[in-house]
């Protein structure tokens, strides 16, 4: 969501606008691109295929990295009829949402579209992911437990 | 960023696997022609040395690429992911290109790993016009022509020359067009 790339990471706004439409579902995609008038053909080059994807992590953020699990996902690779070529990996196996991600990143990639593409599709779901993010996050704090006891035991 | 990158396979699970069947009969038939269908391949590929490409190369692969072929290196890397090996061709397990390599620069195997070697596909100007070659060896009950043009004047002295490794050598994929055949190092070749 808030994705802290680094300034000086390359595609640092393409960065953004692929994590927002991976997180996206297939239907508010649908809707929200519907919204933006005639959308260019498109040929799909790759998939949607289904695959495996290991998942490293690091105890703590900075210890040695180790082998999480594998989790599902999805790519596929469209190329709209002006020539932009659009990519996406969604978690999950949902194939439409797939190939609509990947129409949202060739659109946001054509000068024409991107602004439109920018405000009808990219910032709408970018607020609504911040928001559900935000509203979990503030009902996990409700149940958070302070261990005072234990921590004056110990001492 | 425009790209004019075209799809591989139309449908690339039974697509593969009936172009990994054609090499397999190519193989073991050598000289026989196998058809190719279902692919949209980028220039200067023919369908045949495109789908033999996403069929048998991952990005695992040492893949040496001819400098002609450089044209289709995006394409060749998206479908397949295979990086290619740049202007040398030790450690390469397929060689892709459009004039015969000199195949002492590629991998021959060893006695003992004689699987090691590479496999050359080259894309030839047609496979049913041309010089004529006599092929005789395992899968040909006595011996099988083989029309092929766009090779080197002195083919059959350089394929004498790998069949001699035996069973160390160099396997050739010939493609043209949609159709492709095999001459597999265990074949003898003279010219007609």
């Amino acid at each position: 969501m808030n994705d802290t790339a680094l300034p000086d990471q390359p595609h640092q706004a393409r960065r953004r606008w692929m994590a927002v439409l991976a997180r996206a579902h297939a239907g508010s995609l649908q809707s929200l691109l519907a919204d933006c008038g005639a959308l260019p053909a498109h040929a799909v080059l790759r998939g949607p295929d289904g695959g495996l994807v290991m998942v490293r992590g690091r105890a703590g953020g900075g210890g040695a990295a180790f082998n999480l699990g594998e989790m599902t996902v999805t790519r596929c690779t469209v190329r709209t009829e002006t020539g932009f070529i659009g990519h996406a990996y969604i978690a999950g196996r949902d194939e439409k949402r797939a190939e609509l991600a990947a129409l949202a990143d060739a659109l946001m990639q054509d000068p024409d579209r991107a602004d439109e593409i920018e405000r009808h599709v990219i910032t709408p779901l970018e607020r609504k992911q911040i928001e559900h993010k935000t509203e979990r996050a503030r009902k996990a704090a409700g149940t958070r437990v302070q261990f005072f006891a234990m921590q004056t035991t110990r001492s | 960023m425009r790209s004019d990158i075209s799809p591989g396979f139309a449908d690339p699970v039974a697509g593969t696997q009936a172009c990994f069947r054609s090499v397999l009969d190519a193989m073991s038939r050598p000289g026989r022609l196998q058809s190719i269908h279902g692919v949209s391949a980028p220039p200067p590929l023919c369908d045949a040395a495109a789908a033999v490409l996403l069929t048998l190369i991952d990005h695992e692969t040492g893949l040496w690429l001819d400098p002609d072929v450089e044209p289709a290196r995006p394409w060749i890397t998206f479908h397949t992911g295979a990086s290619g090996l740049g202007c040398h061709g030790r450690g390469a397990a397929f060689a892709m290109a459009l004039s015969l390599p000199d195949l002492a620069t590629l991998p021959a195997g060893s006695d003992e790993m004689p699987e090691t070697s590479a496999t050359v596909i080259l894309q030839v100007s047609s496979l049913t016009t041309g010089r004529c070659f006599v092929l005789q060896g395992p899968g040909l009950r006595g011996s099988a022509d083989l029309r092929v043009d766009g090779l080197p004047p002195d083919f059959a002295a350089i394929w004498q020359r790998n069949h001699a490794l035996f069973p160390r050598g160099i396997d050739l994929i010939l493609c043209a067009g949609n159709t492709l055949t095999a001459l597999p190092r265990s074949v003898s070749v003279r010219e007609a």
